[in-house]
């Protein structure tokens, strides 16, 4: 469910990337932050809020597991 | 003088950083290719974050930013945010366990292993190396195009050539690349990866808390804020483009003009409302008239400027950051980290920092086109605002020390990875694993390195005049057409090693005739504005898909090696 939840929010932020909505407005948020930097600006912010729930749902705790593991038969 | 004087200290400051980090180089090649995977958390995002900013995020930021404005931000850093943070994750994690677990230092022996290939990696090799150069050379480059400015005067009858007329004395672009190449040659050799990451986490930092640095001393000599906001060109009721400011030296302020100065003149908008707004805030496409002055003549040379993009090129962009899952500098770093563990601050960080550094850049390059003439050289663009509006010459040495820390943190990894699969994937992969003592091994990746440098600095010396952001997209859209091939390898059991030929010939091919039609290097999109990036990666992923199905899929052995029971619960 967590992973699912994920991966949801992951494909919804491609879409939400595609601001077409401002990309006329001009206008300064708190006189100086053009509307269509601000807004990618807090898209940075909830890529990161993103990536925090990716290693609290979907962490490959079992990749770890493998990489430490002591069989090596298929070595290269 | 002063400003040159703080910039030599800091390479300097560097070069004992690479004295340090070969004192504690334990002598084996892993540790030099891979810092004996010892690397945490923190060396691991710095590292990691430096080595994927450089000239391209600084210098190629603001330059854009003052040619197409703030949709450059959303272009390639917001974007960057998600797909970089997506593929550390996806990618880098799982290459890393592999890696450590098979023992691999490069790309190429992973994808050799995978597809049952060795062909594949020779195939590979001269490939990854033509991408990146390219990135190579922007750094190198991009440096250049900073120094000469901020030096400008030093030696006013020593170096008579300058790049533009009001640079007469800085110290030329050649003489740049030369010193920063031998800098980072210097700790590279000596300190392989563990003292690349070092001196990644100490560049990184410099060029972040410079570049804020240089953003509070900017917006203050731009008078705050809220006038910084209203500096950019504006459009007037007749549809001429104007200055409303200027900024006066000697009294070390922003004035307004009497009179607002006319740079330009809007030929075509897709915008309706244009009096009175300033086109660098928006992304709408608005096509301008601009005259420059020819630096040997003084002649006025008229050129037009597409402001803003079309949005098609916008959301085609988005194949641009997928290059990072196929930079064989990344996967070398990835190869460092002491765990998994260690990439779960890289992932929720990476996007914050794109943001801290990338936010300023973009502002500055936007408030750049209201005080600097329209047709200075965009690369030159963040030098010559620190240069107007940052008066102290320590100030500016530590500034644009900041700017060569961002170039020369991701030198140094190229440099670096350049040597290791030369020597791993060709020289030792050919005459076997025994054949070579380690220090030999060591040996030949050092020399390979220096040839890299020589080679590097001779190409760049020939494309001085490149755009550096739209070089870095050319090389970061190679990377991205063969992105379909790592990602296939890792999650698709079916991929066969036809395929990934097929899916590497394609994305050459393609990325080559588009390369060839832009000029070898400069902007170009697709009909009507498709990046090339987007059609390459098409082309690589359909015949990968095609050719996998029709051929034998890989071996059981193969395929239990890399699709272990971990499938399930990862």
């Amino acid at each position: 469910m967590g992973k699912l939840l994920v991966w949801s929010l992951f494909v919804l932020m491609f879409f939400l990337h595609q601001d077409f909505w401002w990309w006329e407005e001009s206008y300064l948020v708190l006189g100086f932050l053009p509307i269509g930097l601000a807004y990618h600006a807090g898209f940075s912010l909830a890529c990161s809020v993103l990536g925090w729930l990716a290693i609290q749902y979907a962490w490959p705790e079992e990749l770890e597991k493998f990489a430490d593991s002591d069989d090596k038969s298929s070595h290269p | 003088m002063t400003t040159l004087i703080v910039i030599l200290c800091y390479l300097l400051l560097l070069l004992s950083l690479g004295f340090f980090s070969n004192r504690l180089f334990r002598g084996t090649s892993k540790d030099y290719f891979v810092a004996s995977h010892s690397i945490g958390p923190f060396l691991l995002l710095m590292s990691v974050f430096g080595t994927t900013m450089t000239a391209f995020a600084l210098v190629g930021s603001t330059g854009k930013s003052f040619e197409r404005g703030i949709g450059t931000y959303g272009l390639m850093a917001s974007i960057s945010g998600l797909v970089h943070a997506a593929i550390f994750f996806l990618i880098g994690i799982r290459l890393w366990a592999f890696g450590k677990k098979y023992g691999y230092i490069t790309q190429i022996q992973f994808f050799r292993a995978r597809f049952e290939s060795n062909g594949l990696g020779y195939l590979l090799f001269p490939i990854l190396v033509l991408l990146v150069v390219p990135y190579l050379l922007i750094g190198i480059i991009g440096a250049g195009k900073v120094i000469e400015p901020v030096t400008a005067g030093a030696f006013p009858l020593l170096f008579t050539d300058p790049s533009a007329p009001p640079w007469l004395g800085g110290i030329p672009p050649w003489l740049t690349g030369l010193v920063v190449s031998l800098v980072v040659l210097t700790y590279v050799f000596m300190g392989g990866s563990r003292g690349a990451a070092y001196a990644n986490t100490l560049q990184t930092i410099v060029f972040m808390i410079m570049g804020l640095v240089a953003f509070v001393f900017i917006i203050d000599g731009l008078g705050g804020l809220e006038k910084a906001g209203k500096v950019p060109i504006r459009v007037n009721e007749s549809g001429l483009v104007v200055q409303d400011f200027k900024f006066d030296k000697e009294k070390g302020q922003l004035l307004e003009n009497e009179t607002p100065k006319v740079v330009g003149k809007v030929l075509d908008s897709a915008n309706a409302n244009l009096t009175d707004q300033q086109p660098h805030f928006w992304r709408e496409p608005t096509t301008v008239a601009f005259k420059k002055k020819n630096p040997k003549t003084g002649e006025l040379i008229p050129f037009e400027r597409e402001l803003g993009f079309p949005f098609l090129t916008f959301v085609t962009y988005l194949f641009i950051p997928l290059s990072v899952g196929m930079f064989p500098h990344l996967f070398q770093h990835w190869l460092t980290a002491k765990s998994a563990k260690s990439f779960k601050l890289t992932v929720i960080a990476h996007p914050l920092c794109i943001m801290i550094v990338w936010v300023p850049c973009v502002l500055v390059g936007a408030w750049a086109s209201g005080v600097l003439p329209p047709g200075i050289p965009p690369p030159a663009v963040l030098s010559a605002m620190l240069n107007l509006l940052v008066g102290d010459p320590v100030l500016t040495g530590l500034l644009t020390a900041g700017v060569l820390a961002a170039i020369m943190s991701s030198l140094d990894s190229q440099f670096l990875c350049l040597g290791t699969i030369f020597t791993n994937d060709i020289v030792v992969h050919r005459a076997g694993q025994n054949k070579f003592t380690d220090k030999q091994i060591i040996l030949i990746a050092r020399v390979f390195i220096v040839v890299i440098v020589a080679l590097t600095y001779a190409l760049a010396m020939l494309a001085k005049d490149a755009n550096v952001f739209d070089l870095a997209i050319w090389c970061f859209s190679g990377f991205s057409a063969l992105f379909p091939v790592v990602f296939a390898a890792l999650y698709w059991k079916r991929a066969t090693k036809q395929g990934a030929v097929a899916s590497i010939l394609a994305a050459v091919v393609t990325w080559m005739y588009y390369f060839h039609l832009s000029g070898y290097g400069g902007e170009y999109f697709v009909g009507p504005g498709i990046v090339p990036a987007a059609i390459c990666f098409g082309a690589s992923s359909v015949a990968l898909i095609v050719v996998s199905l029709f051929t034998s899929p890989p071996s059981t052995k193969t395929l239990g090696k890399f699709f272990p029971e971990i499938d399930s619960t990862s």
